[in-house]
């Protein structure tokens, strides 16, 4: 779907007018191409006093990637991405400084640049002053986060305590988040739970040797983490409804992986997609619950085929399906599950209770799911896309979707390949460490947490 | 023997040589459409492609080089000389697969899957890609013949005169195209109208095809609600199922139907459209291979393909029926691998006409025919319906005639293979076979013995 006012308020005369009359201005998004830079400038590293000692080991591992790493800012210089690193501040006095000296370099900071901080979460159990200056940072960043303009984002990775800033989860986050996979990904926090999780071999590959699974994969979003997956290195199973095979077929063909009809409501459609992937590919590794639908109605007027479908596609079938999974012994190899959450079922949305409790369901559900699978280095994981324009949501009448689109920090919609960037993140050997949690990718919706 | 009748069952000559096997390791097809329905503007070569990629996207396919590809088409165009190639170049397989046209009538896409299986078992490929395709819509129109010759003789002229001299041998009558029809050029009877014949000879009652032909759309039906074709077929052009299956048949609806065959005959007519099979577009595909390389790739052996044989009958003259070779082709084939009727747990008789089947199993089932014209002791045998066409057949299916072929040897090698998968205790080890028969224009009939693997 072609974003034309995107388009038209970054070319020629209509960008002019457009910024005469002060209209949004929505930069194209930079996303990831093979052979780009990580970092295409000099990245700044900030810390609080108390961080210093983190700050070194972050800069250590910005400069194993070849980054042109500084620690002390040059008003005049223009850098590509600021990390700020909080990990150890203990009273609110502490954000002044880094964070006023991050505000400084904002106006020169590059188009598409990285803003991320490295901070803890609060705990109800922490000293007030200490939780005080934690959740502070939250509150800074997604507004530091809607300040940021030219297609620039800014995220935050919240570590657990006894995580340190050298765990893999924590380290993929902060590539994750400075990277052009994260194009769409604005405004959130992140939080690594645990440790766990391995470096890839291979950075632009970490997916290699791989099997993984996407429902729903005959179009939009599924299709996308396909093609996605197959870039990073996985081998592709992709399954949908039989009478979607003839689209699911072309993007097997161009993944070069397998293609599986099958309805993912069937009750042993867990058995069948396992047997498949072990049969063909030798073991399963990833599995991506896409498969969704929509059946829109006011509550007031919604009939259990309104609810019932949406619940037993969007939920019920998950569960069904990990559970085959889980009791199967196959499922082993540092496991990964991703389902596909919306903001939907975090902030709600009018005229979707079905679709709504189906997605905050799931978000319920990866919660739970994850710790039944950290014993095989495994986890689960969901990602809620905001505004993402598919076919789904050209649908939408022009108006509201004019608005769905603008309403975000990034002023725009975002693509399926924004949605598969998350959840191939979230699917990698680094993100073993990120147990339960929902990533958004909405350019930071206005709407919802 | 030396008066044994021609076509007589032969008793085994020389043992068959005990080389390796050729497996089917799935199948794709494509939903059969009605002529002029959703794939009215596709050509041969687009609904094979289709098929194949289908295939390739099953498989794991992708830049793949098959050992083989053999695919065929009854109604072609003169373009389409190589049409199986010209698909290959079009499909996600390795542009190094080669591929060869075969035509045999409606017998086309089962002696692919014998030839191809043959060079398997020979070793002189390791896999092969067996396949047919047919469309009724895109049916190729020629200019006649006279126009034709004039046309040639022009393209050969050099002087003004001659050109003109050309030209001018034109006639109006020549400016009528020249459609294919479906008629034996021999007798210039319609093959229904062939079937008539047989149909009347052999007694062969309204009541009994059109039972016939019911249980082809309610098992067909009843298989796709069970999710057996889910690895079998994939959409095309937004159709999911056969366009000809009817869920709403019945006795009543297809007994008021007119018959449409046989009305010149003494005999009653009683072959109408609900009991004859429909001019279809479609393409389907088969995937073979050794065991070896079925297990190289990570694919499963659902069947063997382990015998066939091919009969032709002298129809012109009248001595049997057009669609009666197979009657003679199945006792050979039987006699040949030391088996009987009664050792298949599926049969697979392509149902070109219900009658087709019908007459044929009247055949078998005949004493007097099984002495004087197959050369055997009394009777063939007879087949139970609980173990013919079981999952429905070509009347519910509809019959794209090179693609037919490819559709029953699929939909054959799953059933097999989960009926052995299903078979518990004493009775786990014991072999599961299908027969397969498929009746074809000229008086041709190819038949062919599949095992699970």
């Amino acid at each position: 779907m072609t974003d034309t006012y995107l388009n038209l308020v970054n070319s020629g005369l209509t960008r002019k007018l457009a910024r005469r009359l002060g209209l949004p201005n929505p930069a194209q998004l930079r996303r990831f191409r093979a052979g780009q830079p990580l970092v295409d400038g000099p990245v700044l590293v900030l810390a609080a006093a108390t961080s210093l000692a983190d700050a070194d080991d972050v800069a250590r591992t910005l400069v194993s990637w070849d980054l042109d790493v500084r620690r002390d800012a040059t008003p005049e210089d223009t850098y590509a991405a600021v990390v700020l690193v909080l990990t150890e501040i203990a009273h609110p006095d502490e954000l002044s400084a880094p964070v006023l000296a991050v505000g400084r370099m904002l106006r020169t900071l590059a188009p598409a640049g990285r803003i991320v901080t490295l901070s803890r979460p609060a705990m109800a159990d922490d000293a007030p002053a200490l939780a005080a200056a934690r959740q502070g940072v939250d509150g800074m960043l997604r507004s530091l986060a809607k300040e940021l303009r030219g297609g620039a984002t800014g995220n935050g990775v919240v570590l657990a305590g006894g995580v340190g800033v050298d765990a893999p989860s924590v380290v993929g986050a902060l590539r994750f988040f400075l990277s052009t996979r994260s194009a769409f990904v604005d405004g959130q926090l992140l939080s690594v739970d645990t440790a766990a999780g391995t470096f890839p071999d291979d950075w632009d590959t970490p997916l290699a040797g791989r099997v993984a699974v996407v429902t729903g994969a005959a179009r939009g979003i599924g299709a996308a983490v396909a093609e996605t997956f197959a870039r990073d290195g996985a081998t592709v199973v992709v399954v949908d409804l039989p009478a979607a095979g003839e689209a699911l077929a072309k993007v097997a063909n161009r993944v070069r992986g397998t293609a599986l009809q099958v309805d993912v409501t069937a009750p042993d459609a867990g058995e069948r997609i396992l047997d498949h992937a072990v049969s063909r590919h030798g073991r399963l590794d990833v599995v991506v619950h896409n498969a969704g639908i929509l059946r829109d109605k006011l509550l007031a007027n919604m009939g259990p085929d309104q609810w019932d479908a949406v619940l037993a596609v969007n939920l019920a079938a998950q569960l069904r399906i990990n559970e085959q999974l889980l009791t199967s012994g196959e499922f082993t190899h540092a496991p990964r599950i991703v389902s596909l959450a919306s903001t939907s079922g975090i902030a709600g949305n009018r005229g979707q209770t079905n679709y709504g409790a189906s997605k905050g369901g799931v978000i319920g559900m990866v919660r739970a799911t994850a710790p039944l699978l950290t014993a095989f280095g495994g986890t689960a994981n969901a990602v809620a896309p905001g505004f993402i324009e598919t076919d789904m949501t050209a649908k939408i009448p022009f108006a509201p979707r004019q608005i769905a689109r603008r309403a975000s920090s990034l002023q725009q919609g975002g693509q399926p390949v924004d949605v598969a960037e998350a959840v191939a993140f979230l699917s990698s050997p680094q993100a073993g460490g990120i147990v339960g949690e929902v990533l958004r990718v909405c350019g930071q919706n206005l709407v919802g947490a | 023997m030396a008066s044994a009748p021609p076509n007589a069952t032969r008793s085994p000559t020389a043992p068959r040589p005990a080389g390796r096997r050729a497996v089917v390791v799935g199948g794709n097809r494509i939903p059969f459409a009605r002529a002029g329905g959703p794939y009215a503007t596709a050509s041969n070569q687009d609904l094979l492609t289709a098929a194949l990629d289908g295939l390739v996207a099953r498989f794991g396919l992708q830049g793949e080089q098959i050992g083989e590809v053999a695919a065929g088409a009854v109604l072609k165009h003169s373009r389409d000389f190589n049409l199986a190639r010209e698909s290959v170049l079009g499909s996600a397989l390795s542009p190094e697969t080669p591929a060869y046209d075969l035509q045999q009538a409606c017998a086309t896409g089962l002696e692919t899957v014998i030839g191809l299986a043959n060079k398997i078992r020979l070793g002189q490929v390791e896999s092969g890609i067996a396949a047919g395709v047919d469309t009724a819509s895109d049916a190729p129109i020629a200019v006649s013949d006279g126009l034709r010759r004039a046309l040639l003789e022009l393209s050969r002229a050099r002087t003004a005169g001659q050109k003109l001299a050309a030209v001018a041998r034109i006639r109006p009558k020549d400016l009528a195209p020249s459609a294919p029809r479906v008629i034996e050029p021999r007798t210039g009877l319609t093959m229904g109208e062939h079937q008539a014949l047989t149909t009347a000879q052999w007694g062969i009652t309204r009541a009994a095809q059109d039972g016939l032909a019911l249980a082809s759309h309610t098992r067909l039906a009843a298989a796709y609600d069970a999710g057996f074709f889910d690895d079998l077929l994939t959409p095309f052009r937004g159709l999911t199922r056969d366009q000809n299956l009817r869920v709403d048949s019945s006795l009543e609806r297809l007994a008021a139907l007119r018959p449409t065959f046989g009305l010149g005959l003494e005999a009653p007519a009683t072959m109408t459209a609900g009991n004859s099979t429909p001019l279809s577009d479609g393409a389907a595909t088969v995937l073979l291979g050794s065991d070896e390389w079925a297990a190289a790739h990570g694919l499963p052996a659902l069947a063997v393909v382990v015998d066939a044989e091919v009969a032709a009958v002298d129809f012109v003259r009248g001595k049997d029926g057009l669609l009666m070779a197979p009657v003679f082709a199945v006792p050979r084939l039987l006699a040949r691998n030391d088996l009987t009727l009664a050792d298949f747990d599926f049969v697979e008789i392509h149902e070109a006409f219900a009658a087709t089947v019908l007459a044929t199993l009247a055949a078998w089932a005949d004493e007097e025919f099984g002495r004087t014209r197959l050369g055997l002791d009394g009777a063939l045998g007879s087949i139970d319906t609980s173990r013919l066409n079981v999952h429905g057949s070509s009347l519910a299916a509809g019959h794209p005639f090179a693609a037919t072929g490819g559709r029953i040897v699929a939909t054959a090698a799953k059933l097999l293979a989960q009926r052995k998968a299903g078979l518990v205790g004493s009775d786990a080890g014991r072999p599961v076979r299908a027969l397969v028969s498929v009746c074809a224009a000229g008086g041709l009939g190819v038949t062919a013995i599949l095992e699970a693997a």
